[in-house]
């Protein structure tokens, strides 16, 4: 009961991740209906703008712990947002009116892009951090067991519930809320009622990356490390996620977020961790045979 | 845009230079702050797995000014090339040159792949090139029926490469089975995994298909990775037997083939003679495209691939339409499979990567999806493109992923050709 509580908590902080990065495929796939296959990637870059600008901070002799987050929090927003909007700007703008499979090609040539990409300038080998946020709690013990729930995971559950409240009142409030709304409706007709359509889906996709920076900084935060190439699995997964919990559904992706990482986190506690790629991929093809529309999706109707 | 009319006039020039100007100032400015961070400053896991960094001031500068420079010259291209969707008027003599030209295109390569070992004889290094790139060109013609036919975006072709190569190795290695028999093996094995795959899949609509063909081949790998007892992991398996001519090994041996036939034994003689089998291997591939393709279930796939809806509302039958495409891909990809591990001697689970479904799925869009001569074409420039810069390895996935993008924008239908129903309404024949 005790490993099982610990392992609860730690599936809990690492759904929060997957949630976050889920809401950017679910929110783009709502509006512009095309699997963001970049998305991934937009997360890893995420991670590195979070791990150079702390390391700046701190060898300008920054101290204080929250500063320093908070300036990497916005900072690594901020930049990765605009690589959101490049990658939409380049390579799915000009393919909105093109045949079925063009963005998606060109996703996955975006997510080369994108990885090769850091690869090249940061290099290929993995990035370390010393924890920045030690500490913890130690919530009971038995039988020698410790459960504990540390600073880091309380701040990755905390900035997601508080990044999801904002980004709940921006949709449901808000007039770009309104226009997002609107746009994923019926995009002909939001045009006509005068929604500017192109600078509503730009934002979507700046919204969407500077999520998925905070997730990225949330991994660094939790993890400690980044490398090249940890936006391709974490990237399905996060689809996973969107999927599992409907797409297009925004509560649905963080519900789906938390189931992927609960089931990950469990299957790797009781299971084999070598395979918990492949339970997570399984429950992908599962969720898409069986319950295509999700948790909390709304089935599709296909109109001829 | 509206002054960038098309008058050469100095008066209208001006704005038109102020506003490439202006635009090629924003591109930079953004490009400043998108590499500021990734580019101007490097950092390292340092001796003592402290990070250390250091900066690139010198390297960000010169990215931004190439942005600022290239988004000029793409912004004067555009002015250049005129609107999108221009109807550019062809003379007709160049017109029935480029025709005859193109007629002529395919047979001249096919003999010219004939006459290669013949021609470079003595150079390994263009025959293995030869070899690698008819690899790929069988891979692509074989991911061509699934894609280009049928329609169906298949992100995890390479998993049936890696079914029919693992179906030789261990075979082979286990049960000393030859090639020949276990080529029909690989074939029949992978394409029924593709049958596998195909079933629950058939709901799905395009782009949730890509993504669950998607992980369907990483979980193969991830099989192959961790079913250590079988597969040997990551170590692979090596050792595999080299393929006979029917029995008859290329050996220097007593009863190798060279002691038969009474002529000097050279290592060549086998790389001649993969040379040949996968080019047999390839044109197969084609040829039963090609016949597929006149049939009612090639027939089935283009319709398919036009417009599910309309296909069903005509009684077409989908689930075996998508189930035969899939299978027969597969099929090719587990033959393409056996013959890359005879090849190798070695496999190991890193042939199988995602990025190599992606290179398939690549020179198959390039190629122009559905076009056989287009997808030989699209193979033989990126394998060849691969195989030039191959000095530039860390820039080479970076640049394809460019190539990627840049095709989709340009030329959303391929590089080399257009595909084009093979039946039309309007003059019932063939087009």
């Amino acid at each position: 009961m005790d490993y099982f509580a610990q392992q609860l908590i730690n599936g809990i902080v690492l759904g929060s991740i997957y949630g976050l990065i889920a809401i950017g495929y679910t929110m783009v796939y709502g509006i512009v209906g095309m699997i963001n296959f970049a998305h991934g990637d937009i997360f890893m870059i995420g991670g590195f703008i979070a791990l150079i600008s702390f390391l700046i901070l701190v060898s300008i002799g920054l101290t204080v712990v929250p500063v320093i987050l908070l300036i990497v929090l916005l900072v690594s927003m901020a930049i990765t947002a605009l690589y959101g909007w490049t990658v939409e700007r380049i390579a799915y703008r000009p393919l909105r009116h093109s045949f079925r499979l063009a963005p998606m090609l060109s996703a996955i040539g975006m997510s080369f892009v994108l990885s090769n990409y850091s690869q090249v300038a940061q290099g290929a080998r993995v990035k370390p951090v010393p924890p920045i946020i030690t500490g913890g709690y130690t919530l009971f013990e038995r039988n020698g067991f410790v459960v504990r729930l540390s600073n880091v995971q309380i701040l990755v559950v905390v900035a997601t519930i508080v990044l999801l409240a904002i980004f709940t009142w921006l949709v449901a409030r808000t007039r770009l809320g309104r226009d997002m709304r609107a746009c994923e409706q019926d995009q002909t007709m939001a045009a006509l009622l005068g929604v500017d359509v192109d600078r509503t889906i730009s934002m979507t996709f700046v919204i969407g990356a500077a999520l998925a920076a905070v997730a990225g900084m949330m991994y660094l935060l939790y993890y400690g490390l980044v490398d090249f190439f940890m936006g391709f699995v974490a990237g399905i997964k996060a689809f996973t996620a969107a999927v599992l919990g409907g797409i297009g559904s925004l509560p649905g992706a963080m519900l789906g977020g938390l189931a992927i990482g609960l089931i990950e986190t469990l299957w790797s506690a009781y299971f084999s961790v070598e395979y918990k790629d492949v339970a997570a991929f399984s429950i992908l093809i599962v969720v898409l045979i069986f319950l295509p529309t999700g948790l909390l999706g709304r089935p599709e109707v296909e109109k001829v | 845009m509206t002054t960038l009319a098309p008058e050469p006039t100095s008066a209208s020039r001006l704005p038109g230079v102020a506003f490439i100007f202006k635009k090629a100032l924003i591109s930079a400015l953004v490009a400043l702050v998108l590499f500021s961070l990734m580019i101007g400053i490097r950092t390292e896991a340092g001796p003592e797995g402290q990070l250390i960094y250091w900066t690139r001031f010198g390297d960000l500068a010169a990215m931004v000014a190439i942005v600022f420079g290239g988004s000029i010259v793409v912004e004067l291209l555009r002015q250049w090339w005129g609107p999108v969707g221009t109807i550019r008027l062809v003379p007709p003599p160049v017109k029935s040159t480029l025709a005859v030209l193109r007629r002529a295109v395919a047979p001249v390569l096919l003999i010219f792949t004939f006459l290669v070992p013949v021609i470079f004889y003595d150079q390994r290094y263009i025959l293995d090139l030869g070899i690698l790139v008819l690899t790929y060109v069988m891979l692509g013609w074989g991911l061509n029926v699934v894609v280009g036919l049928a329609g169906l975006l298949d992100l995890g072709y390479v998993a049936f490469y890696a079914v029919g190569a693992y179906c030789y190795a261990l075979l082979a290695t286990n049960f000393g089975l030859s090639f020949w028999v276990c080529l029909p093996l690989a074939g029949i094995l992978a394409a029924f995994w593709g049958v596998l795959l195909g079933f629950p899949v058939l709901r799905l609509r395009g782009d949730y298909l890509a993504i669950v063909t998607l992980a369907f081949g990483e979980i193969i790998r991830l099989v192959i990775i961790n079913w250590q007892s079988l597969t040997g992991g990551p170590n692979g398996v090596s050792g595999i037997p080299r393929p006979t001519l029917f029995g008859i090994p290329l050996t220097a041996g007593e009863d190798g083939l060279a002691a038969r036939l009474g002529i000097e034994f050279s290592p060549t003689q086998r790389i001649v003679f993969l040379f040949y089998l996968i080019l047999a291997l390839a044109l197969l591939t084609n040829w039963v495209t090609i016949r597929l393709r006149r049939l009612p279930i090639g027939r089935a796939w283009e319709a398919l691939r036009e417009d599910e809806v309309a296909c069903r509302a005509l009684g077409i039958n989908t689930t075996t339409t998508k189930l035969t495409a899939f299978a027969t891909g597969a099929m090719f990809g587990g033959l393409a499979g056996a013959f890359f591990a005879t090849r190798q001697g070695f496999i190991s689970p890193e042939s199988f990567t995602f990025q190599e479904s992606a290179l398939v799925l690549a020179i198959v869009v390039l190629g122009g999806m559905g076009s056989q001569l287009g997808v030989a074409l699209a193979a033989l420039t990126m394998i060849g493109g691969f195989e030039l810069f191959r000095g530039l390895d860390q820039y080479r996935m970076l640049v394809f992923g460019l190539a990627l993008v840049v095709v989709m924008v340009l030329r959303p239908r391929g590089m080399v050709s257009t595909r084009t129903p093979t039946v039309l309404l309007a003059q019932s024949g063939r087009a």
